[in-house]
């Protein structure tokens, strides 16, 4: 069983399961609920369409040898900073930042450099807090988040160097 | 909104420049795909969300993921969020629910981050089959202690910031 699969079936077992929970509350807090779930779901289409789209675009036209090159095993601190700066920069889809993170490491990237990029993409990568983060939740709540994420990439990186990993 | 389809609307430019119409195309293609994969567990997350938010009692989230909280709402925070199935479209809206039911910043950071880097999901659907499984697991155990560390110092800056006001 593909881990894709598993995931689905643990992700619509939980549907069920708070499903279940809300209609034992009452079928009008389950329809009440539904109604609200969909309704989230047809306003949020239109831009998640435009965000996974967009960004197979965007990633296109981003020179990988620009990134790749900043990255090496001798850029010290200052590679971490441009990791962190290029991670956040880089489009958010799923992908993305792997493939680049990937390509880096086997371009001759410094493993504490990549690992900073991938932590800093994960954490707080501009295109993705616009798209896919602001549309779910309160904008402050995410500016927020995103602020006070600044500093972990640079603690993993300095974590990374100190036990020499990966 | 407008500032990204503007952007996009660039970069297929100069991809059809520099690559024809069949380079367009194949990213079209390739992306409407990704895209129709996702949809259902977008439909997926925002059930959950809504789901979540009408059953969860809010004394108790409040109390258990709440401004006074302390560790253990910042711990269970970030144990949710490394439990949580599915995609951003599950973890957003579930944050999103939790944050209007009564958890503060704190708890909620510590959710959302330990969602983005501790999280299961994204870490065995595309990070080990490209980053390679010694890259990942190394990466997720520098990881594990930022997602209680963000929430601790996303509530150390908020009541800085915001003295006065109610966890909203």
């Amino acid at each position: 069983m593909s881990a894709a699969l598993l995931i689905d079936i643990i992700l619509w077992g939980s549907v069920a399961a708070v499903g279940l929970i809300a209609y034992r509350c009452g079928p009008k807090v389950m329809t009440a609920s539904l109604r609200e779930g969909v309704l989230d779901f047809v306003n949020i289409v239109p831009r998640i369409a435009l965000g996974v789209i967009g960004s197979g675009y965007i990633a296109a036209v981003i020179p990988q040898e620009v990134i790749t090159g900043w990255l090496g095993p001798n850029s010290g601190w200052l590679g971490v900073l441009v990791a962190v700066i290029a991670g956040a920069a880089t489009p958010g889809g799923p992908v993305v930042g792997f493939s680049i993170g990937a390509v880096a490491l086997r371009a001759g990237g410094g493993p504490p450099q990549v690992l900073a990029y991938v932590i800093a993409w994960a954490l707080f990568a501009f295109q993705r807090l616009l798209l896919w983060e602001i549309p779910f939740m309160p904008a402050r709540f995410v500016w927020f988040r995103a602020a006070v994420s600044v500093p972990f990439p640079f603690l993993a990186a300095a974590i990374a160097m100190a036990i020499g990993k990966p | 909104m407008i500032t990204i389809g503007v952007l996009v609307a660039v970069s297929a430019t100069l991809v059809w420049r520099r690559d024809g119409a069949s380079g367009v195309l194949d990213i079209l293609i390739h992306d409407l795909a990704l895209f129709g994969g996702i949809l259902p567990r977008v439909l997926a997350g925002c059930l959950l969300g809504a789901f979540i938010a009408e059953i969860l009692p809010h004394d108790k989230v409040s109390r258990s993921l709440g401004p006074d909280s302390g560790l253990k709402g910042l711990l269970i925070g970030a144990a949710f969020g490394a439990i949580l199935p599915g995609g951003p479209f599950t973890a957003y809206p579930v944050a999103s629910a939790l944050l209007a039911v009564g958890a503060d910043f704190g708890a909620t950071i510590a959710m959302v981050v330990s969602w983005t880097l501790i999280g299961y999901g994204r870490a065995v659907a595309w990070e080990l089959p490209i980053m390679g499984t010694d890259f990942t697991l190394w990466r997720i155990v520098i990881s594990l202690p930022l997602p209680v560390l963000a929430g601790a110092f996303g509530r150390f800056v908020y009541v800085r910031m915001y003295p006065k006001s109610e966890p909203s």
